[in-house]
């Protein structure tokens, strides 16, 4: 059987909020894919769908060549889910829960334990601790071998590493990659960008619309300009004046620094020094970097605004 | 079948390590026991009286001594003038006041005919009511006494017996109706409860994810409720046995049957509350007041149905308690068999089946 996913022409709206508009994605077997937009942008909406949880208004949902909606009994037997709020048993023990959801699935965990083994070690020194007494990693760990213990072949993760610490959220990465190795379709929703390049590939979806959809690497190449970060005394300043400046093409607060683009192909860095210094701007630092998925996705969703 | 076992621990898990669930399923039908059949007591006992004895001869000292050994009241206080009777009520001790006219026992001999008269605090008028109409069957049976053997110009003596609760005891009318309410709230709002928490927590989202199907995570839910709501029954019953000594004169297994019958119908009422609730907070309010309020007031429990207004007899008769209390009342005072509660039964049944159909058509195998 196939363990990959086609999306065609996928819609679905609640009351009044239009959360996803003609979602096209087809997503291979054994892939590790991100689906990665900010908040709001109909992630989660995308999950339960192909969770058997909500119904499409229109298009169609096929998962391992299985229709989503007619055969969802199926389906559910196939995938392993892990909800982007924790939904465990907060008062049974680790060991309670695991035991739990391997009888759900009329399995038992000695039988999974090779496919769960690598996650497993980190948690069994607490296997009898409360789920809701761990820390928000271990529950991550926890909520994975959960949804991995009836040996799924598609993986939804809807933001798995949202509140988890930098170090914990390294690990699960590493984790899912582990997890690729046996041959598990893994579908990752996330809103932090820089977790883009853990995945192979990467859909960039915004207000319920896939802005592009392509490997990290490439999309950061598809860029196509040159990325100057500017640092000074007043960022917010800068940023008020860069708009303001005649040839520029997009300018972002990004943290520390601004990331600016400039309309021409061709120019000298010194044009802007010495624009902001006019402006009255000081320390200033600009240097030419290399563009984040970030930027990409900043440069795309401006892009599909002008579109409209 | 597997699968089941799981979700049973599961539920049995959570209610056992929740100290909430536990003082409801087990504290709260002792202490309502408790409560109703000691607190909320309509019956009387040492009422204190005060005697304003203007003769002081031998009858009315036989009848006071009458009075005192009844065990309903209580002499306080010796008046000496009708002016203390007053201050006397405002003290708020003294309930009742006896009074005899000046030389009672000579005009009882010589006239046949004794005055007294009663005084009592009507502030609570149901009580003064009852005191005023003991006091005067106590009489009443004094009259009696003395006139054995001497022949008594015509007049009808009342003699009556009542059947089913001869001491009229008010413990008798409240265990029925203490187990209909405490069993309808422990199962529906427990298990409404708790499949509600299922939706809060999120937890619902995986389940429904998993290859569970609907009918096993109801019955599910409802298997852990359904066990411990007869253990409750069996409680309520033995300490009304054992403490109050309310009788169960018909068949203990006919009346355990009604009582699991009367379980399964407050369980599918509480699973009908959870897919309508989406939170536990919305299924609690609701357990409690379209259950728990109509139950008390509106089932007969406390109240009897036929003095209420005709619009509220009308909605007594879709109130599920409201047959079971009939049907214990009938089996464990009247001691009848089933021939005379099956149409109660058969109320109950259907409206059991009419819920389940309900909440199976309700329960949402997705989200929306």
């Amino acid at each position: 059987m196939d363990a990959g996913i086609q999306i065609d022409n996928l819609s679905k709206s609640y009351d009044d909020v239009h959360a996803l508009k003609n979602i096209n994605l087809d997503i291979k077997a054994g892939e590790l894919f991100g689906i990665i937009g900010p908040d709001g942008a109909g992630k989660t909406t995308l999950f339960r769908l192909l969770a058997t949880l909500l119904l499409p208004d229109s298009g169609k949902l096929r998962l391992c060549e299985t229709d989503v909606v007619d055969q969802y009994k199926v389906i559910r037997n196939l995938l392993g889910y892990m909800p982007g709020k924790f939904s465990l048993y907060q008062d049974l023990s680790v060991i309670e829960n695991l035991e739990f959801f391997a009888r759900v699935f009329n399995t038992r965990i000695a039988d999974n334990m090779d496919m769960i083994h690598d996650i497993w070690v980190q948690i069994e020194p607490f296997k009898d601790r409360l789920a809701g007494k761990l820390s928000g990693g271990m529950k991550q760990k926890l909520a994975l071998c959960c949804a991995l213990i009836h040996q799924p072949k598609v993986l939804l993760l809807d933001e798995p590493t949202t509140g988890v610490d930098a170090v914990s959220r390294n690990e699960f990465w590493q984790m899912l990659k582990g997890l690729k190795s046996k041959g598990i379709t893994i579908v990752v929703a996330t809103p932090y960008m820089d977790e883009a390049n853990m995945c192979e590939r990467v859909a960039l979806i915004q207000e319920g619309e896939i802005l592009q959809v392509n490997s990290p690497a490439e999309i950061v190449d598809q860029f196509g300009k040159d990325l100057y970060a500017i640092k000074s005394d007043d960022n917010y300043q800068s940023l008020l004046d860069l708009r303001e400046f005649d040839h520029t093409e997009s300018v972002f607060l990004f943290g520390q620094s601004l990331h600016y683009t400039d309309v021409r192909n061709d120019f000298l860095i010194d044009e802007i020094e010495d624009y902001l210094k006019n402006k009255g701007r000081l320390q200033l630092e600009i240097e030419k970097i290399k563009p984040g998925i970030e930027d990409c996705f900043m440069a795309l969703s401006v892009k599909s605004d002008q579109h409209e | 079948m597997n699968r089941f076992f799981g979700f049973l621990k599961k539920e049995f898990y959570h209610i056992f390590r929740d100290k909430r669930s536990m003082l409801i399923l087990f504290g709260m039908p002792i202490v309502q026991i408790m409560l109703f059949g000691y607190v909320i007591n309509t019956d009387l006992k040492d009422v204190k009286m005060a005697v304003l004895d203007h003769s002081k001869d031998e009858y009315t000292a036989e009848i006071i001594n009458k009075i005192t050994s009844s065990g309903y009241f209580q002499l306080t206080e010796n008046l000496q003038h009708l002016d203390q009777a007053d201050a006397v009520f405002r003290k708020g001790e003294v309930k009742l006041i006896l009074v005899f006219e000046p030389d009672f026992g000579k005009n009882l001999i010589k006239n046949s005919n004794g005055n007294v008269q009663i005084l009592t605090d009507a502030s609570d008028p149901n009580t003064a009511n009852l005191e005023v109409n003991y006091l005067q069957g106590i009489l009443q049976n004094y009259n009696v006494e003395i006139n054995e053997g001497r022949p008594v110009p015509s007049s009808v003596q009342v003699k009556s017996r009542m059947y089913f609760n001869s001491n009229l005891e008010s413990v008798f009318m409240f265990i029925p109706g203490i187990m209909a309410t405490i069993l309808m709230l422990v199962s529906a709002m427990m298990t409404s409860i708790s499949i509600a928490r299922e939706k809060e927590l999120g937890t619902m989202e995986i389940l429904l994810v998993s290859p569970l199907n609907p009918l096993q995570i109801i019955l599910g839910k409802v298997t852990p409720y359904l066990a411990l709501s007869f253990i409750n029954a069996l409680v309520i019953i033995g300490m009304g046995y054992f403490v109050f000594g309310v009788p169960i004169l018909g068949s203990f297994v006919l009346l355990m049957a009604e009582s699991i019958l009367f379980i399964f119908l407050a369980l599918s009422i509480g699973i009908f509350i959870s897919t309508v609730a989406k939170s536990q907070q919305v299924a609690m309010m609701l357990s409690m007041f379209v259950l728990m309020l109509p139950t008390i007031i509106l089932s007969g429990f406390i109240f009897p149905i036929r003095n209420m207004p005709v619009p509220l007899q009308v909605i007594s008769h879709i109130i599920p308690p409201k047959y079971f209390i009939i049907i214990l009342k009938n089996i464990m005072l009247k001691g009848v068999g089933f021939e005379y509660v099956w149409k109660e039964t058969l109320v109950l049944f259907g409206m059991t089946i009419g819920f389940i159909v309900l909440s199976l058509k309700k329960f949402k195998v997705r989200l929306q």
